[in-house]
């Protein structure tokens, strides 16, 4: 927080204490695996384009679900287009769509958690059993209805994946401020005479944003399989742009006679939302947070 | 009297990997032998090693903890290289350990008696169908009424004082040779903890066991030790009969800490030992007490005292034991800052009434108010400009639920509190005025609870000073850095967060934060109970100072009576939320007249050898007040007859502001309480 006090005060113990995060996080085998995982993939998605060895919608009537060899080292699929070009081309897409409503799912669900934790009372009651009505019914139920109202496109999956993912980031949140609200210390706010923003602001927020940090990260592997899954079914990303969840439907029909097609995207996904899920625990663990209590939807 | 030794301590250090990956000692070079009979206590203050050393004593370290040097061993056996096969035998069935908190060493799924079968089990000294009968005799050695009935009960259905005696019992179970107790009656209200303590001397006469009692309170080893070690930064200081410990001890650190302690009889503040002890591998070649010792010389600096032994018996790590004589062990009267004469009344309590009572669903549809006895009934306080009022009670009494009431974090549910000129104060924080909330300050027990642990120092004083005068940039900074210094901390803590504090230092930004506000009205909600006592001396000093300075008005609460004692000019004394007497401090600590007071001023203890709590009132804990008559009724031991249940008390004015709530006459209270305090005073407890 960049509020008044921070000017007053030599700011030591912030650097030193994000700098000592990210050494303990590096330190475990699982957050250096996972990070790297993380940040390879990143920079696959940013720059694969510039040397990518084809075009990704260049067709080969020749090689037509040609196994791997020298040429096109991981094969080509049913219109001969080459595999490699295609997978690391393929988390594009997902990565950014998931990267923009990540952080948008967290700062409403996380700020609506925090407001709910602190005010209580009848609006927590009712809100919060209209959250639980959401979590109970299947995801894939309320995106796909999202998309049959408003159409596909990044203009619609942005907000309907921040909206949806955004909803358990209010249990969180919420569980998260009520262990910080029952302290003295935002007693002896409350019986100073700040107003609720104020507390929320200066006693809640810096409490929270640990148990946040670690939900965000949760939130992205689980978007980033919703949006695959979409794409799988033909709601997410449009043919001929690559993306692993099209590649993987795309190659179902030749598992039997061509499986190399599907192999490639299947790994790549895995290994990004493995890595994200190692980087998850080990902040998780470098933080102090109890990943046991955080519920998983 | 004692026999051979059964429990030997052999140059023992014990310490831990710290982050720098040196290792820090917490125990250095701990020798102590302890016999069969004989009860020793161990007293320090946190971090003094003293729970270390005890589960030590029973082969345990802590998690990362390791054995640097030396032994423990028990019956000739060290118990520190044991296979763990081996010692689960010898604990439990030869040394057995009572914790502090029982109510969570009792497994809360299993009836009481189920658990004792199964450490009777265990233990297989009996045959099974020996045990039920056991059981009973075990429940009735701790002297638990109708044992049948506590057996058939499950832990939770018990109070604190009846699971801490079933703990004790548990302990018993397997008939050790040696009882290990941490800080057995620690968060006990002080009428259980002298029945308690008064069981376990007892136990420890009749048994024949040697008992090892680890507590910071010397009140609670004066009662119950005849030997007294006394630890300081991981080493033993000072070792010797309690007597001689408890009056004349050999230790400048000891001698500090008996002059630190409040007593019940003396009104005077007690003496600050400034300073704190060095963290683990903190300490420098010389003696670790040097830095905080009146009588240091430069040798002491240069070389470690070994244990040495006393001529009068003991032991002491102090190259000057006869010029540690000079330091006072009681204080020569800097007495509290207490005037005479007080402005006008600032706070006043008018029939206030508390409910906790949440409405029921049914109760909210059908619009009906919530049922039950309030928490808080008929409290009528005036509370005086530039005044102490301290309110006492044990646990329940409803004194932090006043103090909420008039800080506005609980409505009340009836009456009203009328605040300096403005007349009643609005309930709930929301309602009232900047200036009333700036005027009225609060600071709580607990300061790892009530400092954000997010915020340094001058982000936590910046919070009044922005609040209430708009302070910035420069200005608050400046007006920081004075507030600090004004509770003896420098300005250098304005960049540290609260856990680079000692419990001390953080309890003095919690003061600081509140005189930020300049407050008319301090509410202080046992603002000492979290600190070791050296450290609480030093914070009552600086309240006290804070007053005198200010005029400040305190709402003082504590369960410690003595340490009421040390601020307040008057006293009120609560009982299940009601007012069971009130008067100038002088008075009713001299002459407690109501018969709560007087069992609760009686259970009191004091650090002084032979001193012996005066047990009055039954050690049940209530739940709830009840709804008809004086709140005592059920306890009381000077009972008038069925109106103590059907009437409320009538107010006794016994002169000079002393008033008692009580059915009993004001002649007969202020007379027979002399006699019936002399009467008891020899009994060793009640029934």
């Amino acid at each position: 927080m960049s509020d008044g006090p921070a000017t007053l005060v030599a700011t030591t113990a912030r650097p030193s204490r994000i700098a000592s995060v990210i050494r303990e996080v590096l330190s475990r085998p699982s957050g250096f695996i996972g990070l790297f995982l993380v940040i390879a993939h990143v920079l696959l998605a940013l720059f694969s384009p510039f040397f990518a060895p084809f075009d990704f919608k260049a067709m080969n009537a020749n090689a037509i679900l040609s196994p791997p060899d020298a040429t096109h080292w991981l094969g080509t699929d049913q219109l001969g287009r080459d595999i490699l070009t295609r997978t690391i081309m393929g988390g594009r897409q997902a990565i950014l769509v998931t990267a923009i409503a990540t952080p948008l799912a967290v700062a409403w669900g996380g700020l609506l958690g925090i407001y709910l934790g602190l005010a209580g009372g009848r609006l927590d009651d009712i809100l919060m059993r209209v959250v639980d009505a959401f979590l109970a019914l299947p995801w894939i139920l309320k995106m796909l209805l999202m998309i049959v109202t408003f159409g596909t496109g990044i203009g619609v999956l942005i907000p309907t994946l921040a909206f949806f993912y955004g909803i358990p980031v209010i249990r969180i949140a919420r569980a998260a401020t009520q262990n910080i609200v029952a302290r003295d210390f935002v007693l002896a706010a409350r019986a100073r005479g700040h107003s609720r923003v104020s507390i929320m602001r200066r006693e809640l927020f810096g409490n929270v944003r640990d148990a946040l940090m670690v939900e965000g990260a949760m939130r992205w592997s689980w978007m980033l399989l919703a949006f695959t899954s979409l794409s799988f079914l033909g709601f997410g990303v449009s043919p001929p742009t690559p993306d692993w969840g099209l590649m993987i439907a795309d190659s179902r029909n030749f598992m039997a006679i061509a499986p190399w097609p599907a192999f490639a995207p299947v790994i790549a996904l895995s290994s990004l939302i493995i890595g994200i899920n190692l980087t998850a625990d080990a902040l998780a663990k470098a933080l102090g947070i109890d990943r046991a209590q955080a519920a998983v939807h | 009297m004692t026999g051979d030794v059964l429990i030997e301590v052999q140059n023992l250090s014990i310490g831990f990997t710290g982050r720098s990956g040196k290792l820090l000692p917490v125990l250095r070079n701990i020798d102590l032998g302890v016999r069969r009979g004989e009860t020793v206590g161990i007293v320090g203050e946190s971090g003094s090693g003293k729970s270390t050393l005890a589960l030590a004593m029973m082969g345990y370290l802590k998690h990362g903890l390791r054995v640097i040097s030396g032994q423990s061993v028990f019956d000739g056996r060290d118990l520190l290289t044991m296979p763990s096969r081996e010692l689960q035998r010898i604990r439990g069935g030869k040394i057995a350990l009572i914790p502090q908190n029982s109510g969570q060493s009792l497994s809360p799924n299993l009836r009481v008696g189920a658990q004792l079968t199964e450490a009777l089990a265990l233990h297989g000294k009996l045959a099974p169908s020996a045990f039920s009968a056991r059981v009973i005799q075990l429940l009735q050695q701790v002297r638990l009424p109708d044992p049948e009935v506590i057996a058939s009960r499950y832990p939770h259905e018990l109070s604190g004082g009846q699971q801490q005696r079933v703990a004790i019992a548990m302990a018993l179970a397997g008939e050790p040779e040696a009882l290990l107790l941490d800080e057995p009656t620690t968060g006990l209200d002080v009428t259980t903890q002298a029945h308690i303590l008064e069981l376990l001397s007892d136990i420890a006469v009749r048994f024949d066991k040697a008992m090892i009692y680890v507590s910071h309170d010397l009140g609670a080893i004066a009662r119950v030790c005849s030997r007294v070690v006394v630890m300081y930064a991981g080493e033993i200081v000072l070792d010797g009969d309690a007597t001689t410990v408890l009056t004349n001890p050999g230790h400048p650190y000891a001698r500090g800490l008996l002059a630190s302690i409040p007593r019940r009889g003396n009104p005077d503040l007690p003496m600050a030992l400034e300073g704190r002890p060095p963290p683990p591998g903190g300490a420098g070649p010389g003696c670790s007490f040097v830095d905080r010792c009146a009588i240091a010389e430069a040798p002491c600096r240069a070389e470690r005292p070994g244990l040495q032994p006393l001529l009068a018996g003991g032991r002491v790590r102090c190259r000057l034991p006869e010029r540690a004589e000079s330091i006072p062990t009681k204080r020569d009267g800097k007495p509290a800052s207490a005037g005479g004469s007080f402005g006008e009344p600032l706070v006043r309590l008018s029939n206030l009434a508390i409910s906790y009572a949440r409405q029921s669903l049914v109760d909210q549809l059908l619009g009906r108010k919530p049922q039950g006895v309030p928490t808080v009934d008929r409290v009528n306080i005036e509370i005086r400009q530039g005044e102490v009022i301290g309110l006492v009670g044990e646990s329940g009494s409803g004194k932090s639920t006043i103090l909420k009431a008039v800080a506005g974090l609980v409505g009340p549910a009836s009456g009203e509190i009328a605040y300096d000129k403005s007349g009643a104060l609005p309930a709930t924080v929301e309602q009232r005025r900047p200036e009333q909330l700036r005027e009225i300050q609060l600071i709580f027990q607990n300061p790892d609870e009530s400092l954000n642990p997010r915020h340094t120092i001058g982000q936590i004083l910046a919070q009044p000073l922005q609040l209430y005068f708009g302070l910035s940039g420069g200005a608050l900074r400046e007006r920081s850095i004075a507030i600090l210094e004004r509770v003896r901390l420098g300005a250098h803590y304005l960049d540290r967060l609260p856990s680079q504090l000692s419990g001390g230092e953080k309890q003095r930004v919690a003061i600081a934060r509140a005189f930020a506000a300049e407050p008319k009205l301090l509410l202080c909600d046992e603002v000492t109970s979290a600190l070791d006592v050296s450290v609480q001396a030093a914070v009552l000093d600086l309240l006290d100072q804070l007053r005198r300075d200010n005029g400040t008005t305190y709402i003082f609460v504590a369960h410690d009576l003595a340490v009421v004692r040390a601020l307040s000019d008057r006293v009120a004394v609560l009982y299940q939320g009601r007012l069971c007497e009130i008067g100038p401090a002088a008075a009713v600590y001299s002459r407690p007249c109501h018969p709560y007071t007087e069992a609760l001023l009686g259970a009191v203890l004091e650090p002084e050898p032979g001193a012996r709590p005066i047990l009055m009132a039954e050690d049940n804990m209530e739940l709830s007040p009840p709804a008809k008559g004086c709140p005592f009724q059920r306890r009381c031991h000077r009972k008038v007859g069925s109106i103590c249940e059907s009437t409320t008390p009538p107010q006794r004015d016994a002169g000079a502001e002393h008033v008692i709530h009580c059915h009993i006459p004001i002649g007969e209270l202020t007379s027979a309480q002399t006699v019936s305090a002399l009467g008891n005073a020899g009994r060793p407890h009640v029934q």
